[in-house]
């Protein structure tokens, strides 16, 4: 009966569980069990499906029907109309901006023009159950490592593939493990680097908690590769739904003997422990992260010795970010070929990107490399909120650079984005509208580097510090045309003489702001306007009179009596007691008050 | 050697691989200005945290200017040094350091000697762009018995933290805070009294800037000499002499024994005597104690413990306090020559003017910050009057003898004191790494054997080499000696000896690398280990020109003996000059 294959998917990953999908399960089946239909249907919690603003997500198979929005209340509907009767339930049903239902995954433009290598099993597999997990093919590549292949060819394959290091900095991932290889040592370490400091990003996150044996496979057949027995994935403390789930699987792998000693018969011993790291920024960068894993203090050391010479307790260590892990198997599997038949010249495979900021469909995406931007932010992303116009869009995380409207036709690698002014990073991808500031935006994401710097390096410790401060005096109405030389002079010495990438890059919003948004700024400084009208020092309240009918509900509401007026007769708006709260504009129904 | 050729400005120079471009540059004349890294070459100790960014440079097809301090030489390698990307990032960096520190130069105690200062004249700073909307990273000072700590003026070049971690091993300091608000500070950023700091005054003698300093006794010194009714004396150690010269403009490296006398004779202190005194002192109650625990231990005493271990320096009596309180049985309970002359003086010598105790000041000028501590320990005090009242360090007294008009270059040729001024060779030599054990093999051997050493110079004992080990035959009793300078290296000779592996009888420690001429509290070497050297140099010349040069000798040392102490080791010895140790290990306190 086609009735046994049914599964009821539900996303487990950290955004829907924060929005009830547990419960949501639990009434599933507890409606399943009501219906005696328990032994036949199967309720799976899987890993993220990448509409994290519409989640909670449920998708039914066959037939990939995916609900959105789905509370607990709405699992007795689901199992009375959809499973037992084979009703669609329409109201939970996905529409697009357009207003147009879509019911089946495939037909959902934001799974379009995504191609999910990375993210192949998220949604799909349950993550607590390794059976699923080799149903789906995980294990088979380390198993073919293992038994048909020597080292060296393992890494020729990688370095075919065009595989690069997915955590930012896109260095050859092949090339990597060929120097981890090449350092003898009576001991080696394999580190995934789980730190995934970018705050808009968490793929690794999902990967981690939708399909953690891909990694521990991965780690694996890095660690035959380079020669290495121990494997550590250096975690922060603040993802604990992908600790537990990377728990349960390690333990699950060991039980399978996929990891231990003696792997599949092979002779081969490799292990995986985790270290937890606190959530700072600095220790996704390779050497900090070592340092933090030793004990010592998470500050990055010159480079070279390279990690691949000198690493964890000054081993030959291969550090590589778990969304570059995520890509082993497959390119084992399908080939070098395969992989690089996908994405542009020197960027192969795909990416996966964290759309957040004022788009449609925040949320995870994976899309072949060479996808436009335009691409993304318009056709999978849904276009921008509220119909308003695209303004930038930050790539890269807090220490990218944002792109603008020149730039939506570039294909999206690593290079191009480097040459546009920003960087690949982590994936992070903001999308900005007409309503932001661009200086207040690059003062935004300083304030994070300035946050995150370790302090080890003065540029970085004190220059970021300064950048900051001059942002806020230019958003003040404070700052002098000379200021925007002075801002791009810091920026330039910061990003020339950092100790690590975290100073390197961190002036990029500010650079790439000034560079693409120049006029902005001037306004900010000469004629100490806010363009955006968000700068609250730079904007006015004011009162037209034409529209003012004198209803008194601004006066009425000002906290601080800045507004005055007779009944029926236009006010006006004291700007030396107006506290710009807004709270006038947004009572008064006739559109007569605006911001200058 | 492979060698490699580098071009530098237009020049090329041919290195050993695994130079720095700094250090290639150097052999070209082109002195790549440095903040943060130091090296103290002959002693091993490096610091290189590439943290201050001052020294980059230019290196032609890199992307990014490369720190010179750490950067190796790479064949073929071009750089330039003073291009205007470099000039303008190394002016920038630098700005930025400075609009984060404190502008009271004026009044800082390193005006005049501060790294930072000087390199913000080098590169003609004038001004600081933006100071006017600039915050300042704050913090709370911490003043602890012996040091000054001033976070403001921390430029977080981790010398302090290297020398205190690295070398000493103590770990007391490290990276606290992130970001702006980053400083090398206690764990918890604790007082540095309740960490596990030993004063040895290693941090604040590398320390570039004003943000570690000692705590300055001149103060309570000038208000003892001006109180009519107090008889104040002075001691001094013998690093000070070898010293002092550098804070007067003289080479390192130049004895200024007789001028030191005469300047403090000016200053008006009554007595003027030499902590050499002391030092021979120390050498007959060691050395007894050393032969008797040898000699118990050779009859198969098994209470007898072996090695014995020097207790003159006091940063190292408080590191094992500190981390080996379950050996403190094992070094000599003599006291320190500080100690010993402070408690032979307020008995001794006030008996024999006269006067009481109280009446008495012992002041000492010494080479070391822990003395300060020291001197304040409850044990060194009868009735709350302490033995010795004030420790003033040698840059102290410098800043001292110029406050009082005193141009040391020009004074006559003093003589100490008697009679607690005479002394041999022997106690000279304490102030460099081996010099105790060279001076407590010269009276033991003879005391032993019976026999008349034939040579006094035991330069198998001397040397920078961190941990050094020589056998001396004692006229057939082969004796093994161990000696350690700089606290990590003490450390891996105590832990030998706690698990039982030790095969010395004799070990002495001093706790700062070089022995006390490296001190806490001398003018300060700016990673010149030149420096050092000269003034070990000094030393032993010293030694070598005294007519005497044997403690035991000393005729003084036999007269007080005689009238007063009656044999080394007796009671009223043991009651004096010799003391016991605490467990001090730390808890951690957080909540202060």
């Amino acid at each position: 009966m086609a009735r046994e294959k049914m599964q009821i998917l539900i996303c487990g990953g950290t955004s829907c569980s924060d929005k009830q999908s547990e419960a949501l399960a639990d009434n599933l089946k507890l409606e399943l069990e009501a219906n005696a239909l328990e032994n036949d249907i199967k309720v799976v919690r899987s890993g993220c499906f990448g509409l994290c603003n519409l989640g909670p997500v449920v998708k039914i198979v066959p037939g990939d029907v995916m609900y959105v929005k789905v509370t607990p209340d709405d699992a007795r509907e689901i199992v009375s109309e959809h499973i037992m009767k084979g009703n669609k339930v329409e109201r939970l049903l996905y529409k697009d901006p357009s207003g147009k239902t879509k019911s089946a995954e495939k037909e959902l433009s934001v799974y379009k023009k995504q191609l999910r290598i990375v993210l192949r099993n998220c949604g799909i597999i349950d993550p607590e159950n390794i059976e699923e997990a080799i149903a789906h093919d995980a294990y088979e590549a380390l198993g073919k490592v293992l038994t048909e292949m020597k080292p060296l060819e393992v890494i020729k394959i990688i370095k075919d593939s065009g595989l690069r290091g997915r955590g930012g900095g896109g260095f050859p991932t092949g090339l990597k493990w060929e120097i981890a290889y090449k350092n003898k040592s009576d001991e080696k370490f394999v580190v995934c680097n789980a730190d995934e400091g970018d705050p808009g990003a968490f793929m690794d996150r999902s990967v981690l908690e939708g399909d953690p044996h891909a990694i521990l496979e991965a780690m694996a057949i890095c660690g035959y590769s380079i020669e290495a027995h121990k494997g550590l994935i250096y975690i922060r403390a603040e993802y604990p739904l992908a600790v537990a789930r990377l728990k349960t699987a390690i333990s699950q792998a060991r039980e399978y003997g996929l990891l231990g000693k003696d792997i599949m018969g092979t002779g081969f011993d490799f292990d995986i422990d985790i270290r937890y790291g606190a959530g700072a920024f600095v220790c996704g960068e390779e050497t900090a992260l070592i340092h933090s894993m030793e004990g010592m203090r998470g500050e990055p050391t010159v480079k070279p010795p390279f990690p691949a010479e000198s690493g964890f307790m000054g081993k030959p260590t291969n550090v590589n970010n778990v969304e570059t892990f995520a890509c082993i198997s497959p390119i084992i599997l399908k080939g070098a070929s395969w992989f690089s038949a996908t994405g542009t010249e020197k960027s192969k495979g795909t990416k996966v990107f964290a759309l957040a900021g004022k788009i449609n469909n925040v949320g995870l995406i994976e899309v072949p490399m060479g996808t436009t931007l335009r691409e993304v932010i318009f056709e999978i992303g849904g276009g921008i909120r509220k119909g308003k116009k695209f303004k930038a869009a930050q790539t890269g995380g807090p220490s990218g650079g944002c792109l603008t409207e020149k730039h939506l036709d570039t294909p999206i690698d690593f290079d191009n984005l480097t040459a546009a002014g920003s960087m690949m990073g982590s994936g992070g991808l903001i999308v900005m509208d007409e309503d932001d500031c661009m200086v207040s935006v690059a003062k935004f994401f300083l304030e994070f580097t300035v946050e995150e710097s370790c302090g080890k390096c003065s540029p970085c410790r004190i220059g970021n510090k300064r950048l900051h401060e001059l942002l806020e005096h230019i958003t003040k109405g404070k700052g002098t045309l000379a200021d925007l030389d002075r801002l791009k002079n810091m920026s330039y010495v910061i990003k020339d003489t950092s100790l690590c990438g975290l100073g390197q890059s961190s002036p990029n919003p500010v650079l790439s702001t000034l560079e693409n948004f120049r006029d902005e700024y001037e306004a900010h400084v000469t004629v100490k306007k806010c363009p955006a009208g968000k700068c609250k020092d730079l904007m006015e309240y004011f009162i037209i009179a034409a529209n003012c009918v004198g209803c008194t509900a601004c006066a009425r509401v000002c906290p601080v009596g800045a507004i005055t007026g007779e009944r029926k007769e236009p006010h006006f708006i004291n700007p030396s007691i107006c506290i710009k709260c807004g709270a006038c504009m947004e009572k008064c129904k006739f559109d007569a008050i605006i911001i200058q | 050697m492979e060698t490699i050729k580098v071009t530098i400005d237009n020049k090329t120079v041919e290195v050993p691989k695994g130079t720095t471009i700094n250090k290639a540059a150097r052999k070209l004349g082109i002195d790549i200005p440095v903040l943060c890294w130091m090296e103290l070459h002959d002693l091993n100790i490096e610091n290189k945290p590439a943290g201050c960014r001052i020294c980059v440079v230019e290196v032609q097809g890199r992307r990014n200017l490369a720190p010179s301090c750490v950067t190796k030489c790479e064949e073929g390698m071009v750089v330039k040094t003073h291009t205007t990307r470099v000039l303008n990032a190394r002016r920038t960096v630098m700005e930025f350091i400075l609009s984060d520190h404190p502008k009271d130069c004026l009044i800082c105690a390193k005006s005049g000697n501060c790294e930072l200062q000087a390199m913000a004249h080098q590169l003609g700073i004038r001004e600081i762009p933006g100071q006017e909307i600039a915050a300042m990273s704050t913090y709370r000072k911490d003043t602890s018995p012996s040091i000054i700590r001033d976070l403001d003026k921390c430029i977080m070049c981790r010398r302090c933290e290297m020398m205190c971690n690295t070398v000493q091993t103590v770990g007391a300091l490290s990276a606290v805070n992130r970001g702006f608000m980053a400083a090398v500070a206690p764990a918890f950023e604790q007082n540095l009294e309740h960490s596990t700091c030993t004063y040895c005054g290693q941090c604040v003698a590398v320390c570039p800037t004003g943000a570690l300093t000692e705590v300055d006794h001149t103060p309570e010194v000038l208000r003892a000499l001006a109180d009519p009714a107090k008889t104040v004396i002075v001691q001094t150690a013998p690093a000070v002499r070898a010293a002092l010269g550098e804070l007067f403009g003289m080479e390192p490296g130049t004895l200024v024994t007789g001028k030191m006398v005469t300047a403090l004779r000016a200053l008006g202190f009554d007595y003027v005597f030499d902590t050499d005194f002391a030092a021979d002192l120390t050498i007959m109650e060691e050395g007894t104690e050393l032969l008797d625990r040898l000699t118990r231990h050779l009859n198969g005493d098994k209470t007898a413990r072996l090695p014995i271990l020097t207790s003159c320096c006091p940063g190292w009596v408080n590191f094992f306090e500190e981390y080996f309180p379950d050996l403190k049985d094992v070094p000599s309970t003599a006291k320190s020559p500080q100690q010993m002359f402070g408690a032979v003086a307020k008995t001794y010598f006030a008996d024999k003017i006269g006067i009481s105790r109280k009446d008495l000041v012992v002041v000492s000028i010494m080479p070391c910050l822990a003395k300060k501590y020291e001197c304040q320990r409850e044990e060194f005090s009868v009735d709350n009057n302490r033995d010795v009242d004030f420790s003033i360090s040698t840059r102290e007294l410098a800043a001292f003898i110029k406050q009082a008009n005193i141009d040391l270059n020009n004074l006559e040729e003093g003589q100490f004191d008697s009679p607690l001024g005479e002394s041999t060779g022997a106690g000279v030599i304490f102030g460099a790494t081996g010099g105790v054990i060279e001076a407590a093999v010269r009276t033991a051997y003879e005391v032993y054997t019976g026999k008349k050493l034939s040579r006094l110079d035991f330069t198998e004992l001397r040397g920078f080499e961190g941990v050094r080990s020589a056998t001396i035959d004692f006229d057939g009793l082969p004796l093994n000696i161990g000696i350690a300078h700089g606290l990590g290296n003490a450390r891996k000779l105590l832990n030998d000896v706690r698990s039982g592996k030790s095969q010395f009888h004799a070990i002495e420690v001093m706790a700062c690398p070089g022995g006390c001429i490296g001190g806490g509290g001398q003018p300060l070497h700016h990673g010149d280990s030149e420096i050092l050297k000269a003034r070990a140099a000094a030393i032993y010349k010293e030694d070598k020109n005294k007519p005497l040069r044997k403690s035991h000798e000393n005729p003084f040392i036999i007269k007080l003996y005689e009238e007063f102490l009656g044999k080394p080791n007796s009671e009223k010895a043991h009651h004096l000059l010799h003391t016991k140790y605490f467990d001090k290990k730390k808890k951690i306190i957080v909540k202060q």
